[in-house]
């Protein structure tokens, strides 16, 4: 499913912390926030993530919104750090970390979509997606994580 | 003249550029400048009726120009206009997933 030639997301252990333990956190609603970093002609890596309230009106057990005052928050902090603004991670509580049609309906492209599944208030699996070209689905980003010591550490605070 | 902040998403359709500038009077003006200037923005931006796509905001300052005068808002000197992507989804019932999957 990973579209050739893509870079691969390089998820440092720092950010990957944080969306963790706020993807629990927020369970079993859904959770949501800003990855920012930069990118080498091979990988894309990401270096701070940042939440952001999730502004979806009813359940957000089942959905995301994030504000538009929130996105352009996002970008000014992009700016002034001198970061590209890299994609956006939310959760997805107990369901597999795979885009869905309301992923799809307003994705972007060049961002990152990295999903977290929330099982029972554990992070199952993270994947994530970016939209192709034609703009009418998803690739699946070969992703690598530098946190893989430290995840049965978190997911037992 | 007014500047406008053009989304990460978009920039590469743009040079890779994060701002615009223009000397146009209004929002309608500075959103034709900017695709005539980077002309792969356009169906990005612009739907197939001319307008402003339903996915994307744009603000004037902090003011989102529904509230205004849409995009016959008019701008003035160090106007700064954000285009702003809707960022939104969640997850699909497993019902709908297992069929999708099929």
């Amino acid at each position: 499913m990973t579209e050739q030639n893509s870079k691969i997301l390089i998820l440092e252990s720092e950010p990957d912390i944080l969306m963790r333990k706020h993807s629990i956190e927020d369970f079993p609603n859904e959770s949501c926030g800003f990855m920012y970093g930069y990118e080498t002609e091979t990988e894309r890596i990401i270096t701070i993530a940042r939440p952001v309230i999730n502004s979806k009106e009813g359940d957000q057990k089942r959905r995301f919104e994030i504000s538009p005052f929130d996105y352009m928050k996002a970008e000014a902090f992009a700016l002034q750090k001198n970061l590209t603004l890299l994609g956006v991670y939310h959760s997805h509580p107990q369901h597999p970390a795979i885009a869905s049609v309301h992923d799809l309906k307003s994705a972007m492209p060049f961002f990152s979509y990295v999903i977290y599944s929330v099982m029972n208030a554990k992070i199952d699996d993270v994947k994530s997606w970016q939209l192709k070209d034609n703009g009418e689905e998803f690739y699946e980003e070969e992703v690598r994580l530098t946190i893989l010591n430290t995840v049965n550490k978190i997911q037992t605070t | 003249m007014a500047k406008l902040i053009i989304p990460t998403p978009l920039r590469k359709y743009a040079n890779n550029t994060a701002f615009f500038e223009t000397d146009s009077f209004t929002v309608d003006q500075a959103v034709e400048a900017l695709t005539t200037e980077y002309p792969e923005l356009k169906t990005h931006l612009i739907d197939n009726n001319g307008k402003v796509r339903s996915f994307i905001k744009v603000f004037v300052g902090d003011d989102d120009i529904k509230a205004l005068d849409g995009i016959d808002t008019e701008l003035n000197e160090n106007d700064v206009v954000s285009i702003v992507p809707a960022i939104a989804g969640g997850v699909q019932a497993l019902y709908e997933q297992i069929k999708k999957w099929h």
